[in-house]
């Protein structure tokens, strides 16, 4: 370990092309972690706790991730943790992260954005990430091992007016309130589409000052009921629930469940939205649309891994046991190409409680493997258990929520479903009746849905539901976009 | 798209034409693909009367329907090779003599004029050659409108469908009687094996050696850029010699090329390493380096996707066309490596030509499917 970290402070200094190389030859121990949410850093501190050496680098300017998403330190909020719940988990964690920070065992590269994986030949890996403001400043780390803790992005599907100025996501709109933000007063803001982020978010939005016009849920009430009794056994998971529709109910928000937004209205912006219910197959129930004016309109449908790094460097992607899809992993956390492990939403969406028992038991069996042991399973049990429940929790709440089955039955053919390539639904439905696509790939082919900025990120599981195959995360080879000249720099001798 | 036009070519023909595919329309090396129609890059010889066959026909379709022009992004936009170094620029123009006794159109320019054609391209350049004739399409959209224009014409399309076996008579030399597929029997008096990397699979099937390899390519695509920053397809004098290559090592000659939708693409790697679908950040490096070498502003420009595919090869570097002698019934388009876009028209038009007993437009001896042995016991 002595010998890693001395090379890793032999920083090569800045090229004459602005090219910097981190971790040096990193030896047997070193681990470099993509992302720093709860699984990552659960890893970094519990890898760096048995004496590996750890990189953690992040898109971020602070440790976080999505869930535990802190205001910049510029905005002087005093009280970040009214916005988490589990905050003093969290403040644990960071305490040992800030601790390694200082001894140097773990090194934080922030606001850094990975685009690449490569498998060095049998020598560990490279990752090649962007700083800088632009991010067109190249940089590489090295590792004998990598985890990616790569988290999750919100999924989206599109309805008539849908890319009206106002029309943010949930998840979004969370964003902005846990980095500081504040709605002007008096804005109505509607809630909508489906998931237990709704809640919170619904919550947030409202002790933020905003007036919260309704709560759209599209999973019935029978639904829910059911998920309530099937999560009998986890009485904190309920009173968090309990809690969220407490302070709803006290802020006066109206809670619709079977109900779904069916348009958005405006002509320049946001002006309203048409909310109905919904029949057991997830259609509209005649007569009962109902028009609510709003300035802004929060919309999530769940979450999806961010798989692209996985993706590209090979390993399996699937469907998990507890609902959605994941890089595919074993009781620790490995990935089926060997020095890779993945953890948190990427391996499997689950919430950041699951990600923080899937962190440390990747950090555990990382710290192990690197030196050729196995994994202690005592040491590792509680975090098994609780991994565990909690999927057997989010497969619950994958039986729960969901798009209603109708959905994209209510697109309109000249509703944008692609906003990178502006591409309508009528587009995606005449690709598959007449032009004989029959997958993603060949609509993306035979309309541009999907290739251009985002690369599909936000429409491919609309488009695919309008061309009614199936989604699953596509195999892209670039996390992000390059800049070609960073591309074609030759890749500098190994120190 | 080589299965595409034959069926487009069978179904004008007057024959009764099913295609099958075991993915969607487009979903293979087509999908994957540039769109080059390309006589640059091809020496005298049965490929370049074919490639000048090919463009002929791909010309008068889009000629007799002005929307097919569009739906497939059709654009004559011309070649232009050019060479960085004098000593690169002689050979280039003695390869230009050659290809211009063998019927293309080759117009040597200098430096100059280099710019006034492409006012992007890297200053240093000693000069090239202009090609008027190539063209670009939209790979994929190419093939789903001719299939849709041959369905128009009776085809049927049947995606999804994997052929389990090809069904031969116990006697009378073993003619084709159809294809077992993975959903029942299509009877038929011929099959045409126009399946891509998968040619040598279906030959098998039908009991006839023919070695179709793997060779792999990366593309890669920009941002999209305003109109006209990358005009014609570019690419260095060496790319010619990368085609004819047999080395199975990794080679690498940028063609760079602008996109009716905006997006500039960066082709092509060629590399033997089967079906390997990693992605290799060394053969991407080189690309980009070749195509910031030819236009420096793409530097700075972002690279939002990169993709791969396996051109279908035979160990000729020409493709298999035509009935087979060992098979009465069976017929063969397949094997056209990186230019089977371009070659379709023309393979599709042979092909039906041979189905329906008329004497090919081409001589088809060079490229006769049997032509590499029986190997196996077939």
């Amino acid at each position: 370990m002595r010998v890693a970290r001395v090379r890793m402070r032999m920083r090569k200094p800045v090229g004459s092309e602005g090219r910097q190389e981190r971790g040096g030859r990193a030896g047997a121990g070193a681990v470099v972690v993509v992302g720093a949410g709860p699984a990552g850093v659960a890893a970094a501190v519990c890898a760096a706790d048995q004496g590996v050496r750890v990189v953690l680098v992040d898109s971020a300017v602070r440790a976080g991730g999505q869930f535990y998403r802190q205001p910049d330190a510029r905005w002087g909020a005093r009280r970040p943790q009214v916005l988490h719940h589990g905050w003093r988990t969290w403040q644990r964690l960071t305490a040992r992260l800030d601790a390694h920070l200082a001894d140097g065992q773990v090194t934080h590269l922030a606001e850094r954005h990975v685009w690449f994986v490569e498998r060095a030949g049998g020598d560990g890996f490279v990752v090649h990430a962007l700083g800088g403001s632009g991010q067109d400043r190249p940089e590489t780390v090295r590792g004998d091992a990598v985890l990616l803790a790569t988290g999750a992005y919100e999924k989206v599907l599109p309805f008539p007016g849908w890319t009206l100025p106002g029309v943010v996501t949930a998840g979004g709109a969370q964003a902005m309130l846990k980095g500081g933000l504040v709605l002007p007063p008096g804005r109505t803001v509607v809630v909508a589409g489906t998931g237990p982020l709704l809640m919170p978010v619904a919550a947030g939005l409202a002790a933020a000052g905003a007036r919260v016009g309704a709560l759209i849920e599209s999973a019935g009430p029978g639904r829910l009921a059911w998920g309530a009794a099937k999560v009998a056994g986890h009485p904190a998971k309920l009173a968090e629930g309990a809690r969220y529709a407490a302070a709803l109910v006290w802020r006066g928000v109206p809670v619709r469940t079977g109900h779904a937004v069916v348009a958005a209205h405006g002509s320049v912006r946001l002006e309203a939205v048409t909310v109905a219910a919904l029949d057991a197959e997830g259609r509209v129930r005649a007569g009962t649309g109902r028009r609510i004016a709003c300035d802004a309109l929060a919309v999530g449908h769940g979450l999806l891994p961010h798989t692209g790094l996985a993706g590209a460097l090979g390993c399996r992607i699937e469907e998990t046991a507890y609902g959605g899809w994941g890089v595919a992993v074993d009781g620790e956390q490995r990935t089926d190409l060997p020095g890779v492990w993945a953890a948190g939403e990427a391996s499997g969406v689950g919430g950041a409680e699951l990600a923080l028992a899937e962190g440390e038991i990747a950090g555990r069996s990382i710290a192990a493997r690197l030196r050729g042991r196995e994994p202690d399973r005592r040491g590792c049990a509680a975090a098994a258990g609780t991994r565990a429940g909690l999927r057997a929790f989010a497969r619950v709440i994958d039986g729960v929520y969901g798009p209603p089955a109708q959905w994209a039955e209510r697109v309109g053919d000249d509703t944008v479903v692609c906003r990178c390539e502006e591409v309508p639904a009528s587009a995606v439905r005449s690709a598959v009746a007449g032009l004989g696509a029959t997958d993603l790939r060949s609509v993306k082919l035979l309309t541009r849905a999907g290739m251009g900025w985002c690369q599909g990120r936000v429409c491919a599981p609309g488009v695919a539901g309008v061309a009614g195959c199936a989604w699953s995360p596509a195999s892209r080879v670039l996390a992000q976009p390059v800049p070609l000249a960073v591309l074609a720099r030759e890749e500098g001798a190994a120190p | 798209m080589v299965g595409a036009a034959c069926a487009f070519y069978a179904a004008r023909a007057g024959l009764r034409t099913v295609l099958v595919d075991r993915g969607p329309v487009a979903g293979g090396t087509t999908g994957a693909g540039e769109g080059n129609l390309l006589v640059s890059d091809k020496e005298p010889g049965p490929e370049l009367e074919l490639a000048l066959l090919s463009l002929e026909l791909w010309r008068r379709l889009v000629a007799e329907d002005p929307g097919l022009r569009t739906a497939v992004e059709y654009e004559a936009k011309g070649g232009l090779v050019v060479g960085s170094e004098y000593a690169g620029l002689a050979a280039l123009e003695e390869f230009a003599a050659r290809q211009r006794a063998g019927g293309v159109a080759a117009v040597g320019v200098d430096a100059s004029e280099l710019r006034s054609l492409e006012p992007n391209l890297d200053g240093g350049l000693a000069g090239g050659v202009l090609y008027p004739q190539d063209c670009q399409v939209m790979p994929a959209l190419a093939a789903a409108h001719l299939v849709r224009e041959a369905r128009r014409a009776g085809a049927v399309l049947r995606t999804g469908e994997v052929v389990t076996a090809v069904r031969r008579a116990a006697g009378d030399g073993g003619r084709v009687l159809g294809v077992r597929t993975s959903r029942g029997d299509i009877h038929a008096p011929a099959v045409v094996n126009a399946a891509g990397t998968w040619g040598g699979e279906i030959a098998a099937l039908a009991g006839a050696h023919l070695p179709v390899l793997p060779r792999r390519g990366f593309v890669l695509v920009t941002e999209p850029l305003p109109p006209r920053t990358v005009r014609h397809k570019v690419y260095s004098a060496d790319y010619v010699a990368d085609v004819a290559s047999d080395s199975a090592a990794l080679q690498t000659s940028a063609v760079v090329e602008g996109t009716a939708a905006g997006p500039v693409l960066i082709g092509a790697s060629r590399e033997r390493v089967g079906f390997d679908r990693t992605f290799s950040l060394p053969a991407v490096r080189r690309l980009a380096a070749q195509a910031v070498g030819l236009f420096p502003v793409l530097g700075r420009v972002g690279v939002v996707r990169g993709y791969l595919g396996f051109r279908p090869y035979l160990p000729d570097h020409l493709p298999a066309i035509g009935p087979d002698a060992r098979v009465p019934g069976l017929h063969h388009a397949c094997g056209h490596e990186g230019a089977g876009i371009g070659l379709a028209t023309g393979t599709g038009h042979l092909v039906a030509q041979g189905l329906i007993g008329e004497v090919p437009e081409l001589d088809l001896a060079a490229f006769r499917p049997d032509r590499f042995g029986a190997e196996e016991s077939g």
